[in-house]
């Protein structure tokens, strides 16, 4: 069985749906979408008909990168001013 | 209830065995085992520990950090199993002496990222030693400083007073979450190293000092509202995954709106089970992050932060127990009963 995710410890299908929620937030500012996924996963896409199955929040990051073509960075100007708007 | 691993880092010649064979002189430390890692085909070091016995591991030919991280695991393994069929005397701490270009880091995921070894193991306390008469060089003594929850400066007895502080001044900036002691021929008192782990992070001022030479500074960042814990939990793995590199040390307390504040301490990518407190030990109920990196950039990086969690929309409600966001219980550690120092709880 797989260890579970330090941020996603103790919570169920609802906290990873609003997580997923949140997780939007951020990733639509880069074209992506993300959605709580059966067994504890996630599916990412991009508006180009890319999907991908993460199984935890610490993978979201690395196929959101590979869907989006370029670094995705928390300290990027653009995403900071977009998320404080 | 899981036994403490005590890592005891440090660079070549820094003082590491001659600290622990100290230590395992003193009549309350004899239920420890000891796992020496040493670089080359034959263990010097282990060797020179007075209290070698079937408690007493050698991992040779390789550095724990890298190669022999496996090693490492069935090590622990195995000392559970000799343990339980009573091959071997009772030990209630694991010490791991390092080789002296380990990095922390990859030692501590090991530990947590196992199936098995977090359900009878858990990271007690970073211990680093520095070489007083010397200093630091490299960027591995910078990691290691960084990781720290106690930094202990050997040699004492042959530096001058002023060069002292001055290396007390240099690490303090470098990593202000760590305790540091003094230490002459590894005398330290067992207690400053192997119980309470680390300074309060609520007594570090909310200034910054300067970066270090090499760019590593230490930033002090502190939120006046309710931290949202879903969306720090999404801005720290976004952070650690695009600049793990260069980020290596985040430890903080977190008002996430319930009774006691949320313990997070990461080394590098390796992140501690989030530990809930039972209270504040004041009325001050500011979150409080410290962040040890690579010229970091303070401004962008609170501006992030705050962005994320406090200008976040939150997905959630308050819970029956109050708790923004906040999934109890923990699936690692809890915290003890009516303990609200960070210090208090690293020490497993």
């Amino acid at each position: 069985m797989a260890k579970e995710h330090w941020a996603e410890s103790g919570e169920g299908a609802r906290g990873r749906v609003l997580r997923a929620t949140a997780l939007n937030r951020v990733l639509g500012h880069y074209g992506l979408e993300v959605a709580a996924w059966s067994g504890g996963a996630y599916v990412l896409r991009d508006r180009k008909g890319g999907t991908a199955v993460v199984s935890d929040l610490g993978a979201v990051w690395i196929e959101a990168e590979r869907l989006h073509g370029a670094p995705l960075d928390p300290l990027d100007p653009g995403l900071v001013a977009a998320l404080s708007a | 209830m899981t036994t403490p691993v005590f890592l005891v880092t440090g660079q070549l010649g820094s003082g590491k065995t001659t600290l622990i064979s100290r230590l395992l002189q003193r009549p309350e430390l004899g239920e420890t085992a000891v796992i020496v890692n040493e670089l080359g085909e034959v263990g010097i070091d282990h060797h020179l520990l007075r209290r070698v016995d079937e408690r007493t591991v050698l991992l040779s030919s390789g550095c724990v950090c890298c190669v022999l991280r496996g090693d490492l695991s069935d090590e622990l393994r195995s000392l559970l199993d000799l343990r339980d069929a009573g091959a071997i005397p009772p030990f209630r701490r694991v010490v791991i002496e390092t080789t002296g270009v380990a990095e922390p880091a990859p030692i501590v995921q090991t530990l947590l990222a196992d199936p098995l070894l977090p359900h009878h193991y858990a990271v007690g306390a970073i211990v680093v030693t520095v070489d007083g008469e010397h200093g630091l060089h490299g960027d591995e003594a910078l990691h290691q400083v960084a990781a720290a929850d106690t930094l202990v400066l050997t040699k004492a007895d042959v530096v001058g007073p002023h060069d002292l502080e001055a290396l007390e001044d240099e690490l303090e900036r470098l990593n202000p979450t760590a305790r540091a002691v003094r230490a002459s021929f590894g005398e330290v008192e067992p207690e400053f190293l192997l119980t309470a782990s680390a300074r309060d992070v609520r007594e570090l001022p909310p200034t910054n000092g300067h970066a270090h030479p090499d760019g590593v500074e230490a930033v002090v960042l502190i939120l006046d509202r309710t931290v949202d814990w879903t969306a720090f939990g999404i801005w720290l793995t976004m952070l650690l995954h695009a600049r793990g590199t260069s980020i290596l040390r985040v430890k903080g307390l977190l008002d996430t709106g319930g009774e006691g504040p949320l313990l997070v301490n990461c080394v590098r990518h390796a992140v501690h089970p989030p530990v809930h407190l039972d209270g504040w030990p004041d009325d001050d109920r500011r979150s409080r992050l410290v962040v040890i990196g690579q010229d970091v950039d303070r401004d962008a990086l609170e501006r992030s932060l705050r962005a994320f969690v406090t200008d976040a929309p939150s997905p959630l409600p308050p819970a029956a127990g109050g708790f923004r966001g906040v999934p109890r219980p923990w699936g690692g550690d809890s915290c003890g009963s009516g303990s609200a120092r960070a210090d208090s709880d690293l020490a497993g």
